[in-house]
């Protein structure tokens, strides 16, 4: 299993073909308190940079596009009833959607964990 | 992120804001705190307990002359003779067609008339003010004033440990106090809809001012953006989002600001449209919206009618920390702004249901004495 994040604070957790994506600790920080998420459906096909969901703190809305192609395998349903989950736990229970990677190349360029947080110092 | 522009401007208690971990953002020209803790503690914090706002960047103007309430009469559509001394009220600038430039607080401070204005429009207010007044007439912008509010229902008692007598006053009630030896003009006013306090001090004195006043457990620092969630609940318009140009007080529901003398007299900037909208109505009329589902309506989002066409816009939306859900104001054709009327909104290409619903949408809780009239 491996963890990678983009320069949007997205982070996707890959196992085998499939990836599961979130946003990142410091994104849900930026934001602050979230009262709504959108996550897209099953069987919805993604491509990298597509708005996949949507996310609303109190003061802003926000898209979250899709840091990799494939189709959609579940969104988190939990975060309908709670969208305070990606306040809580972002990096875990608050994930946003599982898809099936259709271009595994699309992981190149990404950050791993040590240099996203890294960078994110920088900001 | 936002960058922070060096043209902006620093408030006085800048690096206060900074060390208690405020997260500074650009409005009206000044770097702001936008939050502390979050947006949703500090609304509720203010809701249940006291909350201290930095409102430095609005504009403390006083004014001075011969019939100093008459010459304003001429721009503010509020009876100001009959305004006693120590009182305010709140009332608008208006432009010669009616139209709203600013919406204001007006104190009568003995011989002189002290109005606070909007951060984002005090500049263009002045130049207002400077052509449209007589020559006669005084107005010193007071830059050396800081303004902090202390909002919630236990601001009475924290203020009142700190500056006593502050709790003989009334609601849209001033005056002069004293506290270490340092004048402050104090008002029972605010705009979050709870009891509360605005206090006008210099800006050398206003840092040791927020540290007495946060010493108290009871108070704590709130950011502007549980400052709009707040006044959004209390169903008040804010310049520039609520209320424009062309926007006049009748359309934005703000009747109450217009004196009965002045109804029956006329004789302020726009009366005759405002006086035609007040028997006749107008075409437009601002409405608060309770709205389905979880999801925020914001700003500029279109309002429909059944058949789809475009009949108002949100012009303030959000989710309601205090009810747990989305609200928002906006503005609609005048026959479809009643109580119980079901809107459709359409937001981003999605559509959503709302009701139109009385304002406020959490009651206020000011502190009217029993006789006494705001």
């Amino acid at each position: 299993m491996s963890l990678y994040f983009t320069k949007d604070h997205e982070w996707i957790r890959v196992d085998g073909d499939v990836a599961t994506v979130g946003i990142s600790n410091h994104a849900q920080e930026a934001l602050g308190d979230i009262v709504f998420a959108e996550v897209p459906d099953a069987g919805k096909s993604l491509s990298k940079g597509d708005d996949a969901a949507v996310v609303e703190s109190v003061k802003a809305a926000s898209d979250v596009y899709a840091p990799v192609g494939g189709e959609v395998i579940e969104g988190n349903s939990a975060l309908a009833d709670d969208p305070s989950l990606i306040n809580r736990d972002p990096e875990g229970e608050g994930w946003f959607f599982k898809l099936r990677l259709a271009n595994t190349n699309e992981l190149d360029g990404l950050m791993d964990e040590a240099a996203y947080r890294e960078w994110v110092k920088t900001l | 992120m936002t960058e922070i522009n060096d043209n902006l401007a620093k408030l006085p208690l800048d690096s206060w804001h900074r060390s208690r971990g405020g997260r500074m953002v650009p409005f009206a020209g000044y770097e702001m705190p936008v939050q502390f803790e979050g947006i949703m503690a500090e609304h509720l914090w203010v809701r249940e307990h006291a909350g201290l706002f930095d409102v430095s960047h609005m504009g403390q103007l006083l004014f001075h002359g011969p019939d100093i309430d008459r010459a304003l009469e001429t721009l503010l559509p509020g009876d100001l003779l009959a305004l006693n001394d120590g009182r305010l009220r709140y009332s608008m600038l208006l432009a010669e067609d009616g139209g709203i430039i600013d919406d204001l607080m007006a104190t009568r401070r003995g011989e002189h008339f002290y109005l606070v204005v909007n951060g984002a429009t005090k500049h263009g207010d002045i130049e207002q003010f400077e052509k449209r007044l007589p020559r006669t007439i005084v107005m010193d912008h007071m830059r050396e004033q800081a303004l902090l509010a202390l909002q919630g229902p236990e601001a009475v008692v924290v203020l009142d440990t700190v500056v006593p007598g502050v709790s003989e006053l009334s609601f849209m009630q001033a005056g002069l106090f004293h506290w270490n030896g340092r004048p402050l003009w104090i008002s029972r006013s605010g705009y979050t809809g709870e009891d509360g306090f605005e206090i006008s001090v210099a800006g050398r004195d206003v840092e040791t001012l927020a540290d007495a006043l946060t010493a108290d457990e009871r108070v704590k620092p709130i950011g502007l953006g549980a400052r709009d969630s707040l006044r959004l609940e209390a169903g008040l318009p804010l310049y520039g989002h609520d209320l424009d140009g062309t926007t006049t007080p009748i359309m934005a529901g703000l009747n109450f600001a217009i004196g009965k003398r002045r109804r029956a007299e006329g004789g302020f900037a726009g009366s005759l449209r405002i006086m035609a909208e007040l028997d006749n109505g107008s075409a437009l009329k601002r409405v608060g919206l309770m709205v389905e589902g979880r999801q925020p309506v914001r700003e500029g989002a279109l309002i429909l009618d059944a058949e789809g066409s475009e009949i108002g816009r949100i012009t303030s939306g959000g989710h309601s920390p205090s009810l747990g859900r989305p609200i928002a104001m906006g503005y609609v054709a005048s026959d479809r702004a009643e109580t119980g009327t079901v809107l459709t909104i359409e937001q981003r290409g999605k559509l959503f249901q709302a009701t139109v619903a009385p304002m406020p949408f959490v009651p206020h809780r000011y502190h009217r004495k029993q006789g006494a009239t705001a």
